[in-house]
């Protein structure tokens, strides 16, 4: 159970013997927590004393009267916010001067607790501060595990850019230095291979930029009704002269005519990616099935191939950033990373669904449902 | 003893990058064996002792030179390891979370950003082969 220390600081015995009567048996709960708060009394006499608590014991909240018989409150608070403590201020006093209160507010005191208080008045108050605390470590901590997140995916992000850049560079280097003989025709490999290490580079970088569309993008204003037909006609078009190099044929069934509310851009995402990926994974000679169908709340759209399949291991991290699964069938594919990190993302934005059945060299077949209407 | 006597064994699961070393080392004169992967490199440490080895950090797995590393010496605590990487300082995070508890039992001799130019490897192979 989480405990807060509260540190009271009052001249008079009698509010500090109070506040620790009505704060010891306190316990503050809020639905959104899993547990209740409750609290520890420490008490000084003086600022002086206060302070000194402070720099040894870091209380979690004060509660300070302004008027001591040593250096005021007010400096007290000063000296709190100088030392940048993770502690928040609540002033107890019988008069606020405007004074006071400017210096206090401008010091960062979050509360008044007016003298003489009841035991509910305080009550009250601590369960504000409380509250507030709460809010501002969790923010604190989520912030921080953001921070990581995103260092982390930067990190992959420029591995996974300077690989190309080093390959290309090698090869450049071999033809400056005239390596293998002075006839362009004596680099057509290192040729062919740079074409190729830049053009994933560059759908590394358009899918980084869907990935940043997704992010950044206020939804509400791009909803329309999206016919999932011409979407879908749309992305095989754009991957058929890959799939006919792959000798991959491409069926699209119809069983209703799907139409929902979103943003086309997304539902292109979508399609595009998980169609590609169905003919990049597939067998020479195989096939990919995308249907579309429908139930009375959701869009349901299937994407199978004949591919090399997913093993169990594997289906875990799927969907996740830059993971790319490398065994011998896909070492010479070429792939972001992002791809399904990506079509998570936005099934997600609708609340939708995604999963996977793959039989490992048998094929794989994506499953997902999109709500009709947009919320 | 000649660069011709020294075998260098290099995995890497870039296949660009490999053939780039791989040329690199055969024109300053040394023989290699090159692996695209963990799996075919620990396979290749049963069979064999190469007088030195570069891996690549990065493999089927995010920690295969490692892992590597600590096999090798296992193996053959003389032969030399050169750890190859692409992402040095960039995963200064992932790096130092277990650093201290790994340093202790990866011991490559040698860290190298990918990308340095083909006689500065040379370099640093000559120094740790001692020739």
């Amino acid at each position: 159970m989480p405990e807060l220390k509260v540190l009271v600081v009052d001249d008079e015995p009698g509010i500090r013997s109070g506040v620790s009567r009505i704060l010891n048996n306190f316990r503050v709960a809020y639905p959104f927590m899993d547990e209740d708060f409750t609290f520890v009394v420490s008490e000084a006499a003086t600022g002086e004393d206060g302070i000194a608590m402070i720099d040894g014991d870091r209380p979690d909240i004060v509660l300070l009267d302004n008027k001591l018989p040593g250096i005021q409150g007010t400096e007290v608070l000063e000296y709190i916010r100088n030392k940048s403590y993770d502690v928040v201020v609540a002033m107890i006093t019988s008069y606020a001067s405007l004074d006071v209160a400017l210096k206090a507010h401008k010091y960062g005191a979050t509360d008044f607790v007016p003298k003489p208080f009841t035991p509910q008045e305080l009550k009250s108050s601590i369960e504000n501060i409380t509250k507030q605390l709460y809010l501002k470590r969790i923010t604190h901590k989520m912030n921080e595990e953001g921070r990581k997140v995103r260092y982390q995916f930067l990190s992959v992000l420029s591995h996974e850019l300077k690989a190309p850049l080093n390959a290309v560079e090698g090869y450049l280097q071999m033809m400056q230095e005239r390596q293998s003989g002075d006839r362009i025709e004596d680099y057509a490999t290192p040729i062919e291979r740079s074409l190729q290490r830049i053009q994933w580079m560059r759908s590394l970088i358009m899918d980084l930029l869907d990935f940043t569309k997704i992010r950044l993008e206020r939804k509400e204003e791009k909803i329309e009704k999206v016919y999932l037909k011409n979407i879908a006609s749309n992305a095989i078009v754009t991957v058929r002269p890959y799939a006919i190099q792959m000798e991959v044929a491409i069926n699209l069934g119809l069983k209703s005519d799907a139409v929902m509310m979103a943003d086309p851009t997304d539902m292109e995402i979508i399609f595009n990616n998980l169609v590609s990926n169905a003919v990049k994974y597939n067998k020479r000679g195989g096939k990919v099935d995308i249907v579309i169908d429908e139930d009375e709340e959701d869009v349901i759209l299937l994407f199978a191939d004949t591919g090399i399949g997913i093993n169990e291991k594997d289906k875990a991290d799927l969907f996740s950033d830059f993971v790319r699964i490398k065994n011998e069938k896909t070492r010479n594919i070429g792939g972001s990373g992002l791809g399904l990190s990506i079509v998570k993302q936005v099934v997600d934005l609708y609340h939708g669904s995604i999963t996977v059945d793959s039989v490992p060299d048998a094929g794989t077949t994506f499953r997902v449902r999109l709500p009709k209407k947009f919320n | 003893m000649k660069k011709s006597d020294f075998t260098i064994l290099v995995a890497d699961d870039d296949p660009d990058y490999l053939f780039q070393t791989v040329n690199n080392l055969g024109r300053a004169g040394y023989k290699t064996v090159a692996v695209e992967s963990q799996a075919e490199a620990e396979s290749v440490i049963l069979k064999m002792k190469p007088s030195l080895a570069i891996f690549d950090l990065m493999m089927e797995n995010d920690d295969s030179g490692f892992i590597l590393c600590y096999k090798i010496k296992k193996k053959y605590p003389d032969v030399p390891v050169i750890l190859a990487t692409a992402v040095a300082h960039e995963t200064g995070i992932s790096f130092s979370l277990d650093s201290e508890a790994e340093k202790s039992w990866i011991r490559a001799d040698r860290y190298l950003e990918k990308g340095i130019r083909p006689e500065q490897l040379d370099m640093e192979i000559m120094k740790l082969l001692k020739i």
